[in-house]
């Protein structure tokens, strides 16, 4: 082998292989970098949906294929109230839950936004009933909200001796109902105010330096500020929320299954009720099918209502 | 419009004190420039002007009232900040009418003041664009805008024309100078760039580690530097500081080459710093010969850098030069415009 000098190197040109033109080849690479992810979403999300459709307009239940029965179902659940209740009750649910998970996550994320001792320890503790699984936090609820040995019964029996009788927390239809939502909005409360504070921490100081300089008050800033900076991800986390909050299944049927007499259902835990429980997949299926509407009409509300700010768009008209 | 006194201030942040007793008397109507490398305190200092830090020991009046402790909005000053701080949600007229709005101004007034601040700054046209719909210089117009609006006694700017590219630095710097010569409104202005010190300021005001270096007008400063370090800090190309001796009427550097020392000079013999500004450099037959390193034109001038024994310097003429590098030069200082310095205190002598 001859030495070869830096001047006299000269790189190699090499034809590439079939397999190397194969993969720079565009619409080759396209279909297979799409093909897993439009593989999995069809599986497990195209299908069972469409499934779900389906089933809806047909009168299957367990061990017996349907027939088409077109819009029967519906029409049987909109004279049905027991279905109505649902319907109600899941707007009531998420239309309070929301309101109260906003305010005090609001709350939280502006108290976190301080400066204060301890605070990534106090960001972490804010965040527990969040990671633990709902099914956990429901069972605790279970107990606290228990007829005989509530916590809160006791310690105003007991302890502060206010009331002579335990509190019927989940045996009548309103203070269930009630119950169930204060569970909602304290594992609701993490995810609004660690989103919020996200959003709150993007806000540059030197705003509120101006904000100062200009002679506003505290409200001022808030009112002028924070809020409407805060608006565009408020949109977005409040969208999130109410679609999680509308569809709500494992706190209701945990802690109450739906009772006293029907009251707390929601139209996830009916449909599963009818649906599986009771084994009408058909009118399960319709049931659920039913949320569809409330669900796009609270993220077209959410998306077109708040997201969009003229501020917020480009420098295209320069 | 107003005086603003700053006396003996002092600012601690925990045990730490970046202000160690500074004080500077700004008269009614001055344009004072806090210059300084970053970190020298100049920025906390306005800060606190602005009642946006407090203050750790020390008095700061504004019109002659004590405002220590009035709240920043109490203060009657206006600040244009570094990132300009417009409020993105909001048109350039209402960030401009923003503190009127907060106020309860009726809309007839706050459009004449608006109007007005627009006027003078050539907005009339942009005010119901949104601040991402300006260019860098555009949204440093609204922010003096907002600031012009308020009339202030007192006008405050952060390094503002830090995020601009050169050219419309340039361009901003006279329009500020402009403005407050038809305003006339106090002005403290802070930037770490000695050119814009220079340009703009009635005083300038050195400072460095938290302390003032020296305080006066700016040809003062380039003519007589208190000391070595302002001035290195101020003039551009910087001056040539050169360590030596001096003994028997002159200048010696360590490698034993004679510089001239200034007429009438009272140097004890000793070290000192030898300082001489690269334009007050020529080209003398007479002078010492050096040897040319590199040869910058920039068309007014012509930027040189020598080596003579040991040492490196540059030079700026006017004239045109056409030594190559590797060239020899003969070049003296104008031995009447040399500074000398006490090499232990770097006080000038």
């Amino acid at each position: 082998m001859s030495a070869v000098t830096a001047a006299e190197w000269i790189k190699a040109r090499r034809d590439p292989s079939w397999i190397v033109k194969l993969f720079d080849w565009k619409p080759f690479l396209v279909i297979v970098c799409l093909l897993p992810a439009v593989g999995l979403l069809m599986t497990f999300l195209t299908y069972p949906l469409g499934l779900g459709i389906f089933l809806a307009f047909t009168d299957t239940t367990i061990g017996r294929r349907g027939v088409w029965v077109g819009l029967e179902n519906f029409e049987y659940l909109l004279s049905d109230p027991i279905w109505r209740n649902a319907v109600f009750y899941s707007v009531f649910y998420t239309g309070i839950a929301t309101i109260g998970k906003f305010g005090l996550g609001l709350w939280l994320a502006l108290l976190l936004n301080q400066h204060m001792p301890f605070k990534s320890i106090i960001r972490a503790i804010i965040l527990l009933p969040w990671i633990v699984p709902t099914v956990l936090s429901a069972i605790a609820f279970w107990w606290i909200y228990d007829p005989q040995f509530s916590i809160i019964s006791y310690i105003f029996v007991e302890v502060l001796g206010w009331r002579s009788t335990n509190i019927d927390f989940i045996g009548t239809e309103w203070p269930a109902r009630f119950s169930l939502i204060v569970a909602n909005i304290w594992r609701g409360i993490p995810f609004v105010a660690i989103s919020l504070l996200a959003g709150l921490q993007t806000i540059s100081p030197s705003l509120y330096e101006a904000a100062l300089l200009d002679g506003s008050t505290s409200w001022q800033r808030f009112r002028f500020i924070t809020f409407p900076m805060l608006l565009p991800i408020l949109a977005i986390v409040m969208t999130f929320s109410i679609i999680f909050t509308f569809t709500d299944f494992q706190l209701v049927y945990a802690i109450t299954r739906g009772g006293p007499v029907n009251s707390t259902h929601l139209l996830a835990t009916l449909a599963f009720q009818r649906g599986i429980a009771g084994g009408e997949l058909g009118e399960g299926a319709a049931i659920a099918v039913s949320m569809i509407p409330f669900l796009v009409a609270a993220t077209l509300f959410s998306y077109f209502a708040l997201a969009r700010r003229k501020w917020q768009q480009g420098e295209s008209n320069d | 419009m107003a005086t603003v006194g700053i006396r003996d201030v002092r600012k601690r942040f925990g045990n730490f004190e970046v202000l160690h007793g500074v004080s500077v008397d700004i008269a009614d109507g001055d344009f004072v420039v806090l210059v300084g490398p970053s970190g020298c305190g100049k920025s906390t200092l306005l800060r606190m002007l602005a009642g946006l830090e407090n203050i750790s020991a020390g008095e700061i009046s504004i019109g002659g009232r004590v405002v220590n402790t009035v709240p920043p909005k109490d203060r009657d000053i206006a600040m244009v900040f570094q990132n300009y701080a417009l409020y993105p949600h909001m048109t350039v007229f209402d960030n401009m009418a923003f503190s009127m709005k907060l106020a309860g101004a009726p809309r007839n007034v706050m459009e004449q003041e608006v109007g007005r601040a627009a006027k003078i700054l050539g907005l009339e046209t942009l005010l119901e664009r949104f601040p991402r719909q300006l260019s860098g210089g555009q949204r440093q117009r609204v922010a003096m805008g907002r600031a012009i609006v308020r009339n202030p006694q007192v006008f405050l700017f952060d390094e503002p024309l830090s995020n601009l590219d050169a050219k419309l630095r340039v361009q901003m710097r006279s329009e500020i100078k402009e403005l407050h010569q038809r305003l006339k409104v106090t002005t403290v202005y802070v930037t770490h760039d000695q050119i814009e010190a220079m340009t703009m300021a009635d005083q300038i005001v050195v400072m460095n580690h938290g302390i003032i270096e020296q305080a006066g007008p700016p040809l003062a400063l380039y003519d007589k530097p208190a000391n070595i370090f302002v001035a290195g800090f101020i003039g551009s190309p910087a001056m040539n500081l050169v360590d030596g001796v001096v003994k028997g009427g002159v200048f010696r550097t360590p490698d034993g080459t004679p510089w001239p020392l200034p007429p009438g000079t009272n140097a004890a013999p000793g070290p000192v710093t030898y300082g001489i500004r690269p334009e007050h450099l020529r080209l003398d037959p007479e002078g010492m010969p050096a040897l040319v390193q590199l040869v910058e034109p920039t068309g007014s001038e012509t930027q040189v850098l020598f080596r003579l024994g040991e040492t490196q310097f540059s030079g700026a003429f006017r004239e045109r030069v056409t030594a190559r590098p590797g060239d020899m030069l003969r070049v003296g200082p104008d031995p009447a415009l040399v500074h000398l310095f006490d090499k232990a205190t770097g006080q000038r002598i």
